[in-house]
């Protein structure tokens, strides 16, 4: 498995943690939600950054109150059509104004890349079977989204229709449409 | 009638080309039927019975001449020169190669038209009344709301993978022809105190195994706040419909398990946490959409049209088309002008290539360009001048499709069943065509007045059996086609779910168990009574007395 992020693959660092694993003196680690609960003080005085892996059928707010110390939350596919981390990672940024960063993780496929960069996830666990050429192909494939607020902060966001149609007047958009099409 | 822009263009053109590639990479096998399949159905192609089908989308109904025309040179060149139109105002077509498919798509983006999200567990092509924009009762047209939901919903990022498919349905007039109470989201249009025009939110209504009603979420809702609400409701069912058995996977089970209350408690609490930060730049994209939505310009007609009133005197079958198949219009002079897709012995929704470019050559010269689609899988011509009613009824009557019998018992709703549908566990189109045969005098169909009769060939429902008055839907019994029968359903207003009468019967038993339960129904109907309001004031009873008692 491969971390990819801004459409690179990156090296990972980060240090998986059960629930009774020691926390090492320094370095960055991602424990459970349960861990994240009960050892919060003791993460807080961490030397190094702290993730969260989240399941996907618990309520993001309960994540509220740790989210001062969460570098990353890492959320899950368990298959591509589950699609509830969507809506987790949404609620994230645009209700709970998390900043840091947002990992997928589990079934995560070229296809889906796009829509989960719309909605707020910017780094990626991914297995081998594609290179970075195709998964940047794939982030970039859709060039246009009709839906407001839904663009991802960093590199190739596609256009915001609504957004650019505001400065045109109908006229000209149809005949900006009729010389692309006649072209 | 809204036009793509650049934006719309391109976004159908990417995709198209996408498909063609997925297209070429099964046909040389690269692509397993296993992979290629959820690709397919992302653009409305299905596996059938005996061939691939494909589902366009006509987005809430509303077709120009040229698409009409399309879509007939379609059926001509790539299917067996006849269309489908369905219950979800949609057209199909059962027999194209796979390897044409692609073509087919370009075609259909000549015209500004897809296939895009009519399967898979996503928003679907949003449905509304046919009437809408014309019609007398009507608040305002839905339509400029259901293009700004088609937008909305294409290519949704957060909901494109839902735990089940969702239907929304919506409605600018207080007599709702959406059906809108048996869809995942309904939305109906209503003034509040102050006269200003919001909608009514409702959730969780659905057939299919487990009818129900919907529940109104929200009484009233300004306009502004509509998107960000419904993305509000949305999520709450992506995080919490049940995912782990399909047939529980739709909205109404999570907010019958839930509750109402509970469930409205959620989805507002998700609302004002989301808050409603950018509507403005919705606003204006709705403002944008809705001037594609003025109307045509009318012109200034007396509501009396000497014309018209002298050719009913002339002509007795004219008068009664003009009575059972034309509505009140909302401008004075003109008329809405349904046309029957349901012939004695036909197939209920099916078109020719010929009738196709019939009606959108009537459109042309006569109603402002325009056709719709209706759920009830007929054709509606919108802007009928009174006194040219006469001559659109002679060129529909020169080629069989003047057929007067709109919302009666001829007008008979039937899925494709056992002939086309993999999922079939019994024939519905004969039946219908049984049924058709057996009252086929239209005396007789006036006399028993209002009707709706719609056939399921399974439990999915896809021929609206439950809310029909008189519901018809094919099962499997030890190898063997039997038929449920219903009654008392209603899609409108007051909508029900119809109740099942007894034990079922054999496909050639049917039209003479409705001639029993017509019988019954003339013989103890009080005066001007419906078939409902009868059956609503008696109850099952007389019918399954009728019907069961031993001879
Ligand atoms: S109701 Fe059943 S048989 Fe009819 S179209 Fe739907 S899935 Fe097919």
């Amino acid at each position: 498995m491969r971390l990819l992020k801004n459409g690179e693959f990156a090296s990972d660092d980060w240090t998986v943690l059960s629930e009774d694993d020691v926390l090492p003196l320094n370095g960055d680690v991602i424990v459970c939600f349960d861990r994240l609960m009960r050892d919060y003080a003791q993460l807080k005085a961490h030397d190094g950054r702290i993730a969260v892996s989240f399941p996907n059928d618990c309520a993001v707010e309960d994540l509220d109150d740790y989210l001062d110390i969460l570098d990353k939350v890492v959320l899950t596919f368990p298959v591509f059509t589950d699609g509830r981390a969507y809506s987790q990672a949404r609620q994230l940024r645009q209700q709970f104004a998390f900043e840091g960063e947002i990992q997928a993780s589990g079934n995560v496929l070229p296809d889906q890349l796009a829509f989960m960069r719309q909605c707020g996830f910017d780094v990626f666990l991914v297995n081998g079977r594609f290179d970075a050429e195709q998964w940047q192909k794939a982030a970039t494939s859709m060039t246009l989204t009709y839906q407001n607020g839904y663009l991802p902060e960093r590199g190739f966001a596609p256009a915001d229709v609504w957004k650019r149609r505001e400065v045109k007047s109908n006229d000209q958009l149809r005949s900006d449409f009729e010389e692309v099409w006649t072209a | 009638m809204y036009r793509y822009d650049e934006f719309d263009h391109r976004f159908v053109r990417e995709r198209t080309t996408q498909f063609r590639d997925q297209v070429t990479r099964r046909l040389s096998g690269e692509l397993t039927e296993d992979e290629f399949k959820p690709l397919r159905l992302m653009n409305g192609v299905y596996l059938q019975l005996h061939a691939y089908m494909l589902r366009v989308a006509v987005p809430y109904g509303t077709l120009s001449a040229p698409q009409m025309r399309q879509l007939a040179m379609i059926a001509e060149r790539y299917d067996r020169g006849y269309g489908h139109f369905t219950t979800r105002q949609n057209i199909q077509y059962n027999w194209p190669a796979l390897k044409d498919l692609p073509d087919v798509l370009d075609h259909l983006a000549e015209v500004e038209m897809h296939a895009i999200q009519t399967s898979g567990n996503c928003i679907r092509n949003v449905t509304t009344d046919q009437w809408a924009g014309v019609a007398a009762d009507e608040i305002a047209d839905p339509r400029p709301i259901c293009e700004l939901l088609r937008q909305w919903s294409s290519l949704h990022p957060e909901f494109s993978f839902l735990p089940r498919k969702f239907k929304i349905a919506v409605t600018g007039a207080p007599q709702d022809r959406a059906a809108v109470a048996v869809h995942d989201i309904g939305l109906h249009m209503h003034r509040n105190a102050d006269g200003e025009a919001g909608w009514e939110v409702l959730a969780g209504g659905g057939q299919g195994r487990t009818p129900m009603i919907a529940v109104t979420v929200r009484d009233w809702l300004p306009e502004r706040e509509l998107l960000p609400y419904l993305e509000a409701v949305m999520r709450v069912y992506n995080l919490h419909g049940r995912r782990d058995n399909k047939y529980k996977a739709r909205i109404k089970i999570l907010i019958h398990e839930l509750g109402a209350e509970e469930f409205r408690r959620q989805v507002e609490e998700e609302f004002a946490r989301a808050g409603t930060p950018e509507v403005e730049v919705e606003q204006r994209e709705l403002a944008r959409i809705a001037a594609y939505f003025a109307p045509p310009a009318y012109e200034d007609l007396q509501d009396v049209s000497t014309e018209f009133e002298l050719a009913k005197n002339g002509n007795r079958d004219f008068a009664n088309w003009a009575k059972i198949n034309v509505a009140e219009h909302k401008a004075p002079g003109y008329a809405i002008v349904n046309i029957s897709l349901k012939p004695v012995d036909g197939i209920p929704g099916d078109a020719t290539t010929e009738e196709m470019n019939l009606v959108a050559d009537l459109s042309e010269r006569y109603s402002a360009n325009e056709i719709r689609i209706t759920h009830r899988q007929n054709l509606v011509l919108p802007y009928v001048r009174k006194r040219d009613l006469f001559a659109v009824w002679s060129a529909l009557n020169d080629a069989g499709l003047a057929i007067a019998n709109l919302g009666h018992l001829g007008d008979i709703i039937a899925c494709p069943g056992m002939d086309y549908c993999a999922l079939a566990t019994a024939r519905s189109i004969p039946i219908a065509q049984d049924i058709s045969r057996k009252f086929a005098d239209l005396k007789r169909q006036y006399d028993v007045g209002p009707l709706t009769i719609n056939i399921s060939g399974c439990i999915n429902a896809c021929g609206h059996h439950h809310v029909a008055h008189i519901g018809i839907l094919g099962v499997d019994k030890k190898g063997k086609e039997f038929y449920q029968i219903t009654l008392g359903g209603a899609s409108d207003e007051n909508a029900s779910i119809g109740k099942i009468l007894g034990p079922g019967f054999s496909g050639e038993e049917v039209p003479d168990a409705i001639e029993k339960i017509i019988e019954t129904y003339i013989a103890i109907r009080g005066e001007s009574e419906t078939f409902l309001q009868t059956y609503r004031r008696v109850g099952a009873d007389p019918f399954k007395e009728a019907l069961y008692a031993t001879a």
